[in-house]
């Protein structure tokens, strides 16, 4: 019972991270339909520009997360203005490999910069030990959990009453009706982009705090991505953090109960996706689209 | 179009080579594919067999995604199953080469036909998701599941007996200039095969799917059977490609196989262009030539400034994403677009257009 315990408690933080990372994504795709396959590379830039703001240029932690936060709005912007814009209009394939096209770019920065070692991350987060019906927790990773559910409130409460949520979803609707409302959809890709590299950001400090800052372990979180918004529905954020916690358990589940040879942990989610994709293309909570000619 | 040029029978209104200029470009190009092994040495000849291969991979997923507008980011494992079929059946059961290549294209068929059923109900995105799953599910398959090999390798490919690193013919031999050629003969046997197919039904009715799948269907497209047989064909030559890697390098390990690897070929025909065959193998060049260049680069510099020498690796990385969004921005038909224009230019001049 312990190691069930166990178990739920790091299924539910990581999946809590994934959700805080498919949340961005969501909000991409939901403002502008685009799949940004940069998502897990942000996370990176993340996680290593407060590194180096806080170990290596020695900023207290929270002028240095303040000032990753801020590059993370300007980095949404540039990249919404300069990279994604011309594309507008242009086929998926299209759309689909500038992201990855900007992912391997924002890589390679921070290979340049950083390297790909690990390194001691400044661990700001209390991370004192919290006995939860007798499985042993540190307390940063319900700092995980709780952010991501305070996320989810504040986004479904933007999305229902803000000025700005309103919007978004009218341009996610239909970009030229939006247009003709008066509604500026380039400010409306703005917003997205940066509140999604915000998120993005978020959680790779949280990941870089809960483990150690390392470069392959970061990276990979970026494809966890798929199976959690194919599970919750591209286009719904209820659904991103539900699917991001249901596959955070799933993964640990599978990873705790079956032969850790098999490594079932690291494919499981992919399993998951296909059999989604297969049976209910839209997910949980994601809206069906019909098609007309 | 060259001026006084009349076609005066369907055939030749027809023909794949309409022009005369056209025909010389092709025996000039034939020429210098004949020529290049007798004059090179060994380091261009490993780039030109790689520019062979990644062109003959670009070539099969062109068919799919260029071509009948799925798109896919499973190839590194579908080249895996290409190249691990083609590995095993030779290493273990001593197949012999030649006949470990045919298998293996038909077994990469069979797989890529399975991943691709998802691909009625799903397309755009999700199909592409779809494949990001199988691409993850076939590594794992090959390296952690219970009938998982890691590396294999490969026994050295005989001809008539002898080993290809031993066979010579005067001053030419060795492993890379026999390799030349049977890939620059599968090449070539896969550009004929991929020019005619879009002139038959079924590649039509491939175009069509990509252009407008349910308007396909109002007009009689088999959706279903049309995509898996795109799936077939494309996971056929996909197939081709792995085994013919594996053979060549000698050793099949997972890595060449990741998702890096289907990354790297879609963004091969993203460059090349998307929907053309001879833009699959602009692409393949390309994208050979300047990681080569950038490495020839750096070893220029590893002893006069070794602070450069060091980016390289780097530098490589940001070319390559660098790349993919300069194309896709500026010049989104890519190297065959490029290509055209200048022709254009020319055959036009003095006039615009």
């Amino acid at each position: 019972m312990d190691k069930f315990l166990q178990l739920t408690l790091t299924g539910l933080t990581n999946g809590a991270i994934f959700a805080l990372v498919a949340l961005g994504f969501v909000l991409i795709y939901k403002a502008s339909d685009v799949i940004n396959f940069a998502q897990g590379d942000f996370l990176l830039v993340g996680a290593y520009l407060t590194f180096g703001l806080i170990s290596q240029v020695g900023l207290p932690w929270s002028v240095g997360m303040l000032i990753a936060i801020v590059v993370a709005v300007l980095l949404g912007i540039v990249v919404e203005r300069l990279v994604l814009r011309p594309l507008i209009g242009e086929p998926i394939i299209s759309v689909i490999m500038v992201t990855i096209g900007l992912s391997s770019l924002l890589r390679s920065v921070v290979i340049w910069i950083w390297g790909t070692m690990g390194a001691q991350f400044p661990s700001f987060l209390p991370s004192q030990p919290i006995n939860v019906f007798g499985a042993v927790v540190p307390a940063d990773r319900f700092i995980a959990i709780g952010l991501a559910a305070v996320l989810l409130v504040v986004f479904t409460l933007f999305f229902r009453y803000s000025r700005e949520g309103i919007a978004m979803r009218a341009t996610a609707d239909d970009q030229q009706a939006a247009l003709s409302m008066g509604i500026s959809v380039q400010k409306i890709f703005a917003i997205a982009w940066s509140i999604a590299a915000v998120t993005a950001v978020l959680a790779g400090i949280i990941v870089a705090n809960i483990t150690e800052l390392s470069f392959f372990a970061v990276s990979s979180i970026g494809l966890h991505v798929f199976p959690v918004v194919i599970l919750g529905g591209l286009d719904s954020i209820p659904g991103a953090i539900i699917g991001g916690l249901i596959i955070g358990l799933l993964e640990s589940y599978v990873g705790g109960y079956t032969p850790s040879a098999l490594a079932l942990r690291t494919v499981f989610p992919f399993i998951v996706l296909i059999i989604i994709l297969m049976i209910k293309p839209y997910g949980l909570f994601g809206e069906e689209r019909i098609e007309r000619v | 179009m060259e001026s006084g040029i009349f076609h005066t029978t369907y055939e030749s209104d027809m023909a794949l080579r309409r022009t005369p200029l056209m025909r010389w470009r092709i025996y000039l190009i034939v020429a210098v594919i004949v020529i290049l092994p007798f004059f090179g040495n060994s380091y261009t000849l490993t780039l030109a067999n790689q520019i062979g291969i990644v062109a003959i991979g670009a070539i099969g997923l062109n068919i799919l995604t260029g071509f009948t507008g799925q798109i896919s980011l499973g190839q590194g494992g579908f080249m895996a199953i290409g190249a691990y079929t083609s590995g095993v059946l030779a290493a273990s059961l001593g197949v012999p080469w030649w006949l470990t290549i045919p298998i293996a294209c038909v077994a990469t068929a069979v797989v890529g036909t399975l991943f691709g059923i998802p691909s009625l109900r799903l397309k755009g995105l999700y199909l592409a998701i779809a494949t990001l799953a199988a691409q993850q599910i076939i590594q794992w398959a090959i390296v952690r599941s219970p009938l998982g090999v890691d590396a294999v390798v490969v026994p050295p490919v005989t001809i008539f007996g002898t080993s290809l690193n031993k066979l010579r013919i005067g001053p030419f031999g060795g492993s890379d200039f026999w390799f030349y050629w049977i890939i620059y003969l599968f090449m070539f046997l896969t550009i004929l095969f991929a020019v005619n197919l879009f002139r038959t039904k079924v590649g039509r009715a491939f175009i069509a799917i990509r252009d407008q799948d349910i308007a396909a269907e109002v007009m009689g497209v088999n959706l279903f059977r049309y995509k898996l047989l795109s799936f077939a064909t494309s996971s056929f030559i996909v197939g081709l490609a792995g085994a013919l890697l594996g053979q060549y390098r000698g050793i099949v390990n997972y890595e060449r196989f990741t998702i890096e690897t289907s990354i790297f070929y879609l963004a091969v025909i993203i460059i090349g262009g998307l929907g053309s065959v001879s833009g699959s193998v602009y692409g393949a060049v390309f994208m050979v030539i300047i990681p080569a260049i950038l490495s020839n680069l750096g070893q220029a510099f590893s002893s006069s400034a070794p602070a450069i020498a060091r980016l390289v690796p780097f530098a490589q990385q940001a070319v390559f994403g660098l790349t993919i969004i300069l194309f896709l921005v500026l010049e989104p038909e890519g190297l065959a677009k490029i290509w055209r224009d200048i022709k254009d230019y020319f055959r036009l001049w003095p006039f615009s257009y």
